[in-house]
């Protein structure tokens, strides 16, 4: 690469900044355009469902109850007959506002635990990657369940329960990459400036790592989905009436048994769609970032 | 057909295979971002059987991209987009796969600067050596078997036990004599050495470029040896070309082309290096102006035209041929119109300097006892062991040593970065300077800063030119607003940037000038000392002088000391007032830069003088340093160079430390052997050593 950088400045000045670079290889990726499609329409969904969904999602019809999928309802109806098309339709809006709310969190927390502890390392970074770790080992459920007793069940209490427990995650993560910048003279020039931590951490090395910190980001949209649906599933978080997705699977699987197939299906499928969306798009922003 | 036409016409044949290597108007385009741009345009050169070819010429020239087009190795958005190239007389545009296969495998083999990325790290090195042989038909204990008798070809001693080692475990001296074994495994006529010894320390380099030309005597392969430097090839080759943009510019002999060149540019490279003890009182480097023409670069005319003082209205429209200047001394040719007063080609930059004769004053530095201990698996590694030294204002420490001697280590103590062990003092204009950086004044911090070797590392590559420069002049002069632009403004015109390059970021600017910004950084608050960590090392030799140029000059403007670290003693010697080596993390040697560089030295100074490549040099006898540095861990009793020294007198020097005493008032040399005998010794030279 020495090469083209020694030949010609005059001719480098011209050349597309590193951010518009991304974008273009983005929009070449087919990877990442029909990820964000899938998630796109999803979006579009949750925004303007209720003007095309042929029902109201909860208005019930107790006698067309249980019907299969027809011409009338595309995807049939549940138990107290509402439409499950408009339902599945609808039923993006909570997980779509939770999921990346919680992956925020995630990423916020996450990575000035992974500046912190890439930054001073020794001592600082033994004690809290323990504790990181430690906080790791225990599984999401257990984590709501506690944190459900102790601050009632609701939304906030899923995007702080998913956030926490994905933050460990994204600092490990920002860690590693922290640690590798922590080697470039760039930061001993800083030191000889007598900059303070705080300014060497957040405007001379993060500035620097966003890159991993967005693809691991993206990333994690996805399993925060996938964490969001599981615990509307479980009854935790996102309560009824609400057209939730699994939410929906939750009250209705047990009609599996007697064939209603429909109730759940639908569901499960807007929910795996989603989720694919968001790795593909992933996989598109790690493949931009990563070329 | 009369019988003397037909062996004419099978002598024709004869001649032409005769040629190992020959390229016919060869072009090579890459394509990027959609557009194919030209990286060599009608390359023709021919190496005979048996003959060492050297191609020389900066980064961004094609020498790669040349060795890599001899085998259709190109990288994916590379292609051949003209010309012929012959093997041994067989059209390698005309091999189909397989053929072209047997051909990369049997014929031509590769050396690449790297050779820690050439070996697999996971593989030992007896594997991947007899993996050739198993390639060529030879299997079990016979392959093993000639596995060693290659490991011992390229001087490695005690092969059973290399071959069970893995890359790493080797030093990188002795990684590239595996590669070169590997290279010379299948017995190939054409070796491709594509800068073998450019990331190796001097010494191990000499012992490689030794190796190689004893090789040379032993096999019959013809070389092609691409380097940067000049003096590497001029040692290694029988002839040479010198390549620029993409174009051979001249190419003759080897010692005809570096003594006599007929090209502008190749006169211009030659004046850039410091040469025959050139130090910078006696005048500045030349450099050349301007940058190579960008890669695909429509050229009209001569390609050099744009950054030639002689180039007229004729250089810049028609393209000149190759000149066959048909010298005696061998085949001549030159592109340039005016090849016959290329010598005269004005400087681009002034000789002359006004130096002040310098007032004798207090040392600004002086540092008494300084060490440094690190553990290294529970046992402590000395990385610099008892320095005592002082500075004066202006002057330049140059620090030299073979990679582990604790130059950097050194520095960085200096600086703060790394705190020294109890007991040693760092004194700065006569205040003793707290062990660590955070515990030093803010006037102490500024006071002393540094120019990295690698201004890619050393540049935050998020902030743009501006933002660096703000920060180091807010921080460091304690400047803000109008004050602070208006300086910003000196700064960056002191080091010859312009407000151009203030609204970029580092990677849109080339080596040359980054350098420069990071130089910039450093000025920032007035510092009194500047370490200068081999700023030079990672450019090529015509940005190396700018930059050499500039370290002078602001040296000269504002009294600032340096303390230069590099492995390039010709560089060093050109900015340094006093000298000292290093080794192991001892001062062998402390003194004036004339009286250590002239001798008498000490035998670890002659040997690092001894190995550097010259192209002045003419056959002199050298010495070679065996072995590499032992380690620090465990260094060796008594005089710690002992093991390796060529004039080791006896069990003293395996007992007992010799002290650093004054040779000479000012020259301190630590070696048993009194200064006046190894004046005797050194002037008799070392023939009486073999």
């Amino acid at each position: 690469m020495s090469a083209v950088q020694t030949t010609s400045a005059p001719d480098d000045t011209r050349r597309r900044g590193p951010l518009a670079e991304v974008v273009f290889s983005l929009l070449r990726s087919r990877t990442f355009l029909v990820g964000i499609a899938i998630v796109l329409f999803w979006v579009v969904c949750a925004f303007f469902g209720e003007h095309f969904a042929p029902y109201d999602p909860l208005a019930d019809d107790i006698i067309n109850a249980l019907s299969p999928p027809s011409a009338e309802h595309w995807f049939g109806t549940d138990q107290i007959g509402r439409d499950v098309f408009s339902r599945v339709i609808v039923g993006s809006r909570d997980i779509l506002t939770v999921a990346p709310l919680a992956t925020l969190l995630a990423t916020v927390a996450g990575t000035a635990l992974g500046l912190l502890t890439g930054y001073f390392r020794g001592i600082v970074d033994d004690i809290v990657s323990r504790i990181l770790e430690a906080f790791m080992a225990i599984p999401v459920v257990i984590v709501a369940l506690l944190a459900i007793v102790a601050l009632g069940t609701s939304k906030t209490t899923v995007i702080i329960v998913i956030g926490l427990s994905f933050a460990p995650i994204i600092a490990r993560t920002v860690r590693s990459a922290v640690l590798a910048e922590r080697e470039l003279d760039y930061v001993a020039a800083a030191q000889l400036r007598h900059e303070s931590a705080f300014h060497t951490m957040f405007v001379e090395i993060l500035p620097n790592v966003i890159p991993p910190i967005l693809v691991e980001t993206t990333v994690r949209l996805g399993y925060a989905i996938f964490a969001v649906a599981t615990l509307s599933f479980m009854g935790f978080g996102i309560q009824p009436p609400s057209p939730d997705w699994g939410l929906s699977i939750s009250s209705n699987y047990g009609m599996i048994g007697g064939g209603f197939w429909w109730t759940v299906l639908f569901d499960a499928l807007a929910i795996a769609s989603l989720v694919i969306g968001v790795n593909l798009a992933a996989d598109g922003v790690h493949g931009a970032f990563n070329d | 057909m009369t019988e003397p036409a037909k062996a004419q016409g099978a002598k024709a044949q004869n001649t032409k295979a005769a040629n190992a290597l020959e390229l016919k108007d060869l072009s090579v385009a890459y394509r990027v971002a959609g557009r194919n741009r030209a990286v060599l345009r009608n390359l023709s050169l021919t190496i005979g059987q048996g003959e060492a070819y050297g191609l020389v010429g900066e980064s961004g020239c094609g020498k790669s991209t040349a060795a890599l087009a001899v085998v259709r190795y190109l990288p994916r958005n590379g292609s051949i987009s003209g010309g012929a190239i012959s093997l041994d007389g067989q059209d390698v545009m005309k091999l189909d796969a397989e053929a072209l296969r047997r051909a990369r495998a049997e014929s031509v083999s590769m050396v690449y600067q790297d050779p820690g990325k050439a070996l697999n790290p996971s593989i030992r090195i007896g594997r991947q050596l007899t993996e050739i042989f198993e390639l060529a038909g030879v299997t079990g204990k016979a392959a093993e078997d000639r596995a060693i008798a290659m490991l011992n070809r390229v001087r490695i001693s005690d092969p059973p036990s290399v071959m069970q080692r893995y890359p790493h475990q080797l030093s990188g001296g002795m990684q590239q004599r595996v590669a070169i074994a590997m290279a010379l495994a299948n017995d190939p006529s054409m070796l491709i050495l594509d800068e073998p010894t450019t990331g190796l320390d001097a010494t191990v380099e000499a012992e490689v470029l030794d190796l190689i030309a004893q090789l040379r005597q032993e096999l019959s392969a013809s070389i092609l040896f691409i380097s940067h430097n000049l003096a590497v090839v001029s040692n290694m080759c029988d002839r040479v070309g010198v390549l620029y943009a993409g174009m051979l510019v001249e190419e003759g002999p080897t010692e005809v082309v570096f003594n006599d060149p007929r090209h502008p540019y190749t006169v211009a490279l030659l004046r850039c290096l410091p040469r025959g003890g050139q130090r910078k009182d006696q005048g500045r480097l030349d450099t050349i102006p301007g940058f190579l023409p960008g890669i695909g670069a429509a050229i009209k005319g001569c390609a050099f035209a744009d950054r030639c003082a002689l180039a007229d209205e004729r250089c810049r429209t028609e393209l000149p041929p190759l000149y066959d200047l048909g010298d005696e001394r061998g085949a001549r040719l030159s592109r340039c119109h005016h090849h016959d007063k290329a010598q005269a080609l004005p400087r681009a930059t002034p000789s002359e300097v006004a130096t002040p004769p310098k007032p004798v004053a207090q040392p600004v530095l002086r540092v008494a006892g300084l060490n440094k201990t690190y553990a290294s698996h529970g046992h402590p590694l000395r990385a610099v062991k008892d320095v005592s030294l002082d500075l004066k204002p202006g002057e330049t420490l140059g620090l030299v040593g073979e990679s582990g001697s604790g130059k950097t280590t050194f520095a960085r103590l200096l600086l703060g970065l790394v705190p020294p062990d109890d007991g040693g003092t760092i004194e700065l204009e006569g205040k003793a300077l707290a062990p660590k950086l955070e515990n030093r004044g803010d006037d102490q911090v500024k006071a002393m800063q540094i120019v990295f070797q690698n201004p890619d590392s050393a540049l935050n590559r998020s902030h743009s030119i501006r933002h660096l420069l703000s920060r180091a002049l807010k921080r460091l002069a304690g400047l803000s607003g109008k004050a602070l632009e208006t300086r910003l403004e000196d700064l960056v015109r002191s080091v010859r940037l312009t407000d151009r390059h203030l609204a970029v970021k580092p990677r849109q600017l080339s080596g040359g000038l980054k350098q420069r910004v990071a130089i910039a950084r450093a000025f920032a608050g007035d510092p009194r000392i500047v370490v200068c960590d081999e700023p030079t090392s990672a450019l090529d030799v015509s940005v190396q002088a700018a930059i050499l140029n500039l370290l002078a000059d602001l040296q000269a403007k504002e009294d600032v000391s340096y303390i230069f670290i590099s492995h390039d003693l010709g560089v060093v010697r050109y900015l340094s007032d006093k000298i000292a080596v290093l080794y192991l993390g001892r001062i062998m040697e402390l003194g004036p830069s004339e009286a250590v560089f002239s001798g008498p030295h000490h035998p670890y100074t002659e040997a690092l003088l001894s190995a550097v490549p010259k192209l002045d040099q003419t056959g002199t006898a050298r010495i070679r340093l065996d072995g590499e540095i032992p380690s620090a861990v465990n260094p060796p009793s008594g005089c710690v160079f002992h093991t390796r020294c060529p004039r080791k007198i006896g069990p003293i020097c395996e007992q007992q430390e010799p002290p650093l005493a004054d040779a000479q008032p000012g020259h301190a040399i630590r070696c048993h052997i009194p200064y006046a005998e190894l004046a005797r010794l050194q002037k008799a030279g070392v023939t009486e050593l073999a």
